[in-house]
This record gives C-alpha cells, structure tokens and sequence, in this order.
C-alpha cells in the first residue's frame, strides 16, 4: 500500500516525467512531501502563473507534456492565466492542484476554490479525484489526453484525503481506451487525393502554415511537400521556424503584421493550402477578402476548425505528419509553378521588411544581430506586443521549436516564465526572452527563480517607456491619445543586480552586439535593457478590419 | 434560426452536463429545454437539448460537444423523422360543478390522465410534443393553472437508426 502523494509522484515519474514546476501550499503538502526525497526535479517558481507558463514553455520546447503544481484556492486559481495560454495555442501540459477534502468539498472551506469549474472553458478535459485508488490511473490519462490529438491541457484536482489515503499499486495500462475520444490521424485516401490534383491544376498554389505542423513535428515533410512540388510557404506566428528563414520558398510571416509578400500571395493565390492553421482573425482580417480568388483545402486534425471561420473546398481532418506523408508517397510529378513565383520574388524585392537607417537604436536592428549572433541555435521566447511581433519579422527562425511566444491569449508576462521551461526542455541551447518593460513587469519576480537555480535566461528587454503595441494602435487609431500607455523609467540593471543577478543597460546601436554577446558569454542569467526609439511601430500593418493587402507602413503598389 | 432537437451520449460522470451546457452558455445560447437520464448502454446517459439557433452556429456547437472527452455521440435529430415527447403536470383548480366536467372533457380530448382529484384542484398529466402540451395549456388557462411542471423533450429517431455508441 501508498499514499495517494507516493502514487502521484510515482505515477510522473512513469510517464517520463523528470522535470515539474510548482508552489506549495497547505493542501498540497503531502505531495511536496513526497517530493522532498524523490528524485523528481521541482523548480519553486515565485507566482503559480509562472508555474504554468514555465510548463508551458517546456513543453513547446520539447514537445513533451509540461507539469505544473500549486495548492488549493489562490494557488490554484493563480494558474489559470496559464491554463488559458496554453489552451489558446494548444499547447500539452497537465496542472495538478491540491485540493480541500472531499469531506469539505462544497463547504467554502479554508482556501477552496471550483477549480474544475474555474477552468472548465480552458482545459482540454479535467478530473476531480475522489479516490486514492484513481490517481494512477487518472495520470495516465491526463498524459494521453493532453498530449495526443489536438494537445492541451487537462487539469487534475487532488483532495488532500486523496493524497494521504493509501492504495494499492496499479500497473500502468498499456494502452488507454476512451470511448468519447478517439483522434483520427490518418486523412481520407479520396480526399488526398482531390488535393494533389488540385495543385497540379493550380497556377498560383500557397501553403498556409500553422502550429500544427510544429506540434506534429512535421517540418521535414512540409519542407519537402513544398519543394517537391515548387509551392511558396506562409505561416503564421505559430507556425514560425517550420521552414528555415532562408529557404527560397518561404515567405515568412502572413496576417496583420506578416509581410506585405506574403500577404499580396494570399491575396492572389488560386489555391490555399492551409495546414494546422485556424483560420484567426489576426491572420485573415475581414475575412470575406481573404484568399478571394483561391479553393482552400485544410488539413487539421481537429474537426471543429475546418469551415470554423472560412468556408472549405476539401477538408482533410488528420494529423499533419501522417497526412503529409502520404501525400508525398502518392504525388508522381513535379509542379512547376515558376511564373507564380518569379511574381512573388518580385514582391519580396519590392516590399521588402524595412525599418529606418539612421544610426539610432531601433529594436529591429537588436533583433537583427541577435539572429546574426545565435544563428538559429537557440531558443527564442517572446512577451506579448511589439517586442513578438519584431521578434517574429526579424529573428531569422530555422527550426521548429525554436520560438516559443503566446499567440492566441497574448498574455503579457508569459515570455519570462516560458523562457525558464524551455531552458529545462533544451538546456544544450541558450535562451533568450525578448521583453518589453511591460512585459517583463508582469512577472519579474521570476528573477527569483533563475537567480535561485542559475538558469541561464537572458532577457533583451525593447524599452520604449511605453505599453508600446497599444501606445501604437493609440497614435494610429485614437489621434495620438496615449491614455494610460507611459511607463516610468525602470532601472532594470539594478533591479537584476538586487537579484544577484548580472545585467547591462544599452543605449546606442554599437552596444549592441559587444551586449548580446556579454550576454551569451555569461554562465548564468542575464538582463539587457535595450532604451530603443520610444514611439518606434510594428509595419507593417493590416488596420482592423480591413483585408490583408491593404497594409500601411508598408512600400507604394 | 430553428430549433435543433439535439441527442447527446454521454458518460455517466460528475461534471458532464455542466461542459455541455457551458458550450451553449458561452456563446450566448439559451437552451429551450433539457432531458438528462440513464439510457441502454451501462455507464452512459443520454442528453436531449432543444435550442433555437441557425444551422452553421449549431453545427459548430455539435463538433464542440464531439470533442469533449466524456461525449461519446452527438447527433442532431432535426433532419429525420423522429418521434418527440414531452410530459406535462398540470395543477388546475377545478371547483365541483361544471368547470370540473369541463377540464375532464378537454382531459379526454387529449388524452390527458387525471392522476390526482382534490377538494378543488385536478392534476392533469399529458405526454406529447411541445404544440400539443401549449395547447393544451392555453385551453386549461381560464380555470386558472395553479402549477405547471413539463420535462424536457425527449427525442428519438423513427425507423430502425439510433444515436448509439455504435458497439
Ligand atoms: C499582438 C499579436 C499580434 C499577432 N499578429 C499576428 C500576425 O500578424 N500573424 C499571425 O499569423 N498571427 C498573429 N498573432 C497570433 C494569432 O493571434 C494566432 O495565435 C495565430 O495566428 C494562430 O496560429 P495558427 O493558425 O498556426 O494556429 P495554432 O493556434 O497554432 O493552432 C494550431 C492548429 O493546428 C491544429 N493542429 C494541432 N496539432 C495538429 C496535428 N498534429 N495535426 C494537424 N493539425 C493539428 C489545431 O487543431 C489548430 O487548428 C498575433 C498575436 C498577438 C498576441
Ligand atoms: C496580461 C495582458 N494584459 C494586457 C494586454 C494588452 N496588451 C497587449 S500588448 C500590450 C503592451 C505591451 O507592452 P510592452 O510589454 O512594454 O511591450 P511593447 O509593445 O512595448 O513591446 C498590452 C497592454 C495583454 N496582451 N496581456
């Protein structure tokens, strides 16, 4: 016989799990008990939304589930920003709370919170244990849950008597069977084939790519579906690093701050291969005008997005890889497609990426060294706003995995947290977290944490003084009214050094570099406060509701 | 917008009903009415929800529900024959004399059964479809409807299709 907290440790350590990210609490101690002499690493994180994110960002990094652990009520209630991040971007991880009672459940007891009810809408499915015997058995399925199909997280809530109370060891089974969840990840033969003979029709082809392919792992196949048959590719900010930066076919980013190429191919394309994309506003802008001229085919293993947001010719519903591959086994010819992409090369030279020369400190620039820097071999995480969006245009990504950002919630806060996760998933790669002084103020109390177990994050933070991405959509949209946008200048340095922590504060375009590279010589955690051009905006730019091809910022048609 | 008789087999386990009615919830959908019970299949329950809404919104809802993993079949029976039911108790104050023959007359019209007989009340039960239950209650209401109590409806496909696990 063990305590349920023995069998919950246990029943981690059998899903393969070295790693967990957590904050005690009275209805979680068993547990941490349990933890105290177990060879399960806990990282204790400063806020249990960092907790969450940290598993988060783990779990992008590797593709493995991430976990996270906190007590009942506040604790509990804490992770919720987190459970929503990685439910937005579909992203595996499980959540355990400690839990009051069952005795007590109901009873607004000390620190009881609903948490299954609290996160009902952001979790892929959670689970109530009522019985120590469950946990074993609930943890296996938490794990399948989360990490098969379309990913997500599932939560698990741990009455305190269910962790004390003893049972029985059970095996673990070998395959878990739920009648009300089966996944499909092979696609429809016919319809593969509709698709191939589409292509070999279309003149004017784009692959619209999206996290799917990352969460699949199926950039090797996408790379060669597109050059095999000639076709351009687009991804979304999800989607980013699934084809290397430098391959002739990729387009970059498509959307509301993609590139003007990109968008101008969406808009002329007479085929729209979207593969693991949703179709999100961010992407499409009015959505009567995106792709106007095109037959859309999706392939998604999720059946509730096909047709969500767009109307579909052929629908595939699978799983990237699978679909993919048999793709590539059943294509005979080649496509040719050169006049489609001699115009799309004209477009890129025409309307290329393009921020001022003028010698001052412009974010894009850091970012652009950055890249020279780390050439690929790193992990890049983002906060929320102008400093993702600079990320994602001029960070050359080469690699799935290699950039982790929050792109359906947006939460502000996240990149620092993540950052942290992902160093666990990939400690061989250096990590850096590009923040905005907004950002980074959400949850900076993780300097606590890197300090604590040096984990070498290294956080560029793009001071503009401002909440910049809204200061901007102010200036554009809301004749320059910066309501509530300005911040106060933060001496980040000290705040770093008061952590015991090394930092460097940079103020002109020729520090750059001697910084980023102090940076990546330094062993453990590192600041950079970047003072960039305060009222520096993201261009280019779809304006709310217009379509994709009507940008500004960008170059004269 | 119509209203869509949806058949939902579910898992017989805490915490079900409240993810499917929060999926209607979160898009500002008002369920019209809802039937929860044990059905055929051990462990299972069967869900019968009526909403009024327009085909695309209801389909997009449907592969919502599917998705959840407590949810084992979700069909929307408003595209086939079916049969529908519901059933109504009907508290009506009948005094002794001819409004009391009058109430057990419209009872036999529709083929209502008196289950209760009070000093002054009748209790009324009828089984039907929604029309002939509001039908049957506009009749009823001049002798004054103390209380009124119906189930949700409970759908079923005719013929021999069903909404099953399929095992
Ligand atoms: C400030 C800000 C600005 C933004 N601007 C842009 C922008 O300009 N451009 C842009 O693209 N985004 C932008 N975003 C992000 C945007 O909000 C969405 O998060 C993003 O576009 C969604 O990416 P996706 O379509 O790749 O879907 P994801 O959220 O990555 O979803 C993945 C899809 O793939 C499917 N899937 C998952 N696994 C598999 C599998 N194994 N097989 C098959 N299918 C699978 C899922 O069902 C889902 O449909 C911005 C976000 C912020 C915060
Ligand atoms: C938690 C949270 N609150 C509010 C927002 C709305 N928001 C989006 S971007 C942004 C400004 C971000 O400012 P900063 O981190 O300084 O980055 P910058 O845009 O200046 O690079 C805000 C407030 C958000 N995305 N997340």
């Amino acid at each position: 016989m063990k305590t349920g907290a023995k069998i919950l440790v246990e029943s981690l350590q059998r899903e393969g799990v070295e790693t967990i990210f957590g904050y005690p609490g009275g209805q979680i101690l068993p547990v941490y008990d349990e933890l105290y002499d177990s060879s399960l690493r806990h990282i204790l994180v400063r806020h249990e939304q960092a907790a969450a994110h940290a598993a988060d960002g783990y779990a992008r990094a590797s593709g493995r589930v991430g976990v996270c652990l906190a007590t009942s009520g506040p604790g509990a209630c804490n992770l919720v920003t987190g459970i929503a991040t990685a439910y937005m971007d579909s992203v595996p991880i499980v959540a355990i709370t400690g839990q009051v009672p069952t005795t007590m459940l109901g009873n607004d007891a000390f620190q009881e919170s609903d948490i299954t009810g609290i996160t009902m809408p952001v979790t892929k499915h959670s689970y109530l244990v009522k019985k120590t015997d469950e946990i074993s058995s609930v943890v296996q399925e938490a794990f399948y849950v989360a990490g098969t199909g379309r990913p997500g997280p599932v939560l698990i809530d741990l009455p305190k008597d269910t962790q004390t109370g003893t049972a029985r060891d059970s095996p673990r089974l070998d395959k878990v069977v739920l009648r009300g969840y089966n996944p499909t990840y092979k696609g429809h033969t016919r319809q593969i084939d509709k698709v191939i003979a589409l292509i070999l029709e279309a003149e004017r082809p784009l692959i619209y790519a999206g996290g799917g392919v990352i969460s699949s792992n199926a950039s090797e196949e996408l790379i060669a579906l597109a050059t095999q048959l000639g076709i351009p590719v687009t991804t979304t900010l999800m989607g980013l690093g699934c084809i290397p930066c430098d391959n002739p076919l990729n387009l970059g980013m498509l959307g509301m701050h993609g590139t003007e190429y990109a968008n101008f191919a969406v808009t002329e394309s007479d085929l729209l291969i979207a593969i693991g994309a949703r179709f999100d506003d961010r992407v499409t802008g009015k959505i009567d005008t995106f792709a106007p001229h095109a037959k859309i085919v999706h392939i998604d293993i999720d059946p509730a997005e096909i047709g969500k947001n767009k109307r579909v010719d052929v629908p595939i519903v699978g799983d990237v890889k699978a679909v993919l591959n048999d793709m590539l086994n059943s294509i005979k010819k080649k496509g040719i497609h050169d006049a489609w992409r001699k115009k799309i090369q004209y477009w890129r030279e025409h309307h290329p990426l393009k921020y001022p020369d003028d010698g001052k400190l412009h974010p894009q620039y850091i970012l652009q060294r950055m890249n020279e820097l780390l050439k690929g071999d790193a992990t890049i995480v983002s906060e929320v706003g102008q400093n993702q969006m600079w990320t994602a245009q001029y960070f050359g990504f080469r690699r799935p995995r290699s950039w982790i950002t929050s792109g359906g919630l947006g939460t502000m806060g996240y990149g620092f947290p993540a950052a942290i996760g992902a160093h666990f998933a990939r400690p061989d790669l250096p990590v850096f977290d590009v923040a905005g002084d907004g950002s980074i103020q959400m949850n900076i109390q993780e300097l606590g944490t890197v300090a604590q177990y040096k984990i070498p994050v290294k956080i560029a933070i793009l001071n503009n003084m401002y909440l910049g991405m809204v200061r901007q959509w102010q200036e554009l949209f809301f004749d320059h009214r910066y309501s509530y946008t300005e911040l106060p200048s933060v001496d980040f340095v000290k705040i770093a050094n008061a952590y015991g922590i090394d930092g460097i504060k940079v103020e002109s375009a020729d520090e750059v570099m001697p910084a980023l590279k102090d940076a990546l010589d330094c062993n453990g955690p590192f600041v950079m406060d970047f003072r960039i051009e305060r009222e520096e905006n993201v261009f280019p730019m779809v304006p709310a509701g217009a379509a994709i091809n009507e940008m500004i910022g960008g170059h004269p048609r | 917008m119509k209203p869509h008789t949806l058949s939902i087999l579910v898992e017989n386990r805490a915490g079900v009903l409240s993810r499917v009615t929060g999926l209607f919830s979160r898009r500002g959908f008002n369920i019209e009415s809802l039937a929860v019970g044990p059905c055929e299949e051990p462990g299972m329950s069967r869900i019968t929800i009526v909403v009024i809404g327009d085909d695309e919104k209801v389909e997009q809802i449907m592969k919502q529900l599917n998705k959840l993993i407590d949810i084992i079949k979700v069909s929307d029976l408003t595209e086939n024959e079916r049969v529908e039911r519901e059933l109504a108790l009907i508290k009506v104050t009948a005094e002794q004399g001819s409004s009391r023959a009058e109430i057990m007359q419209i009872a036999s019209i529709f083929r209502a059964q008196i289950v209760d007989v009070g000093a002054k009340s009748l209790i009324l039960q009828v089984i039907g479809d929604t029309e002939k239950i509001d039908a049957m209650e506009k009749l009823l209401r001049q002798y004054g409807i103390k209380e009124f109590v119906r189930t949700g409806t409970v759908g079923i496909l005719r013929g021999s299709k069903t909404v099953t696990s399929g095992k």
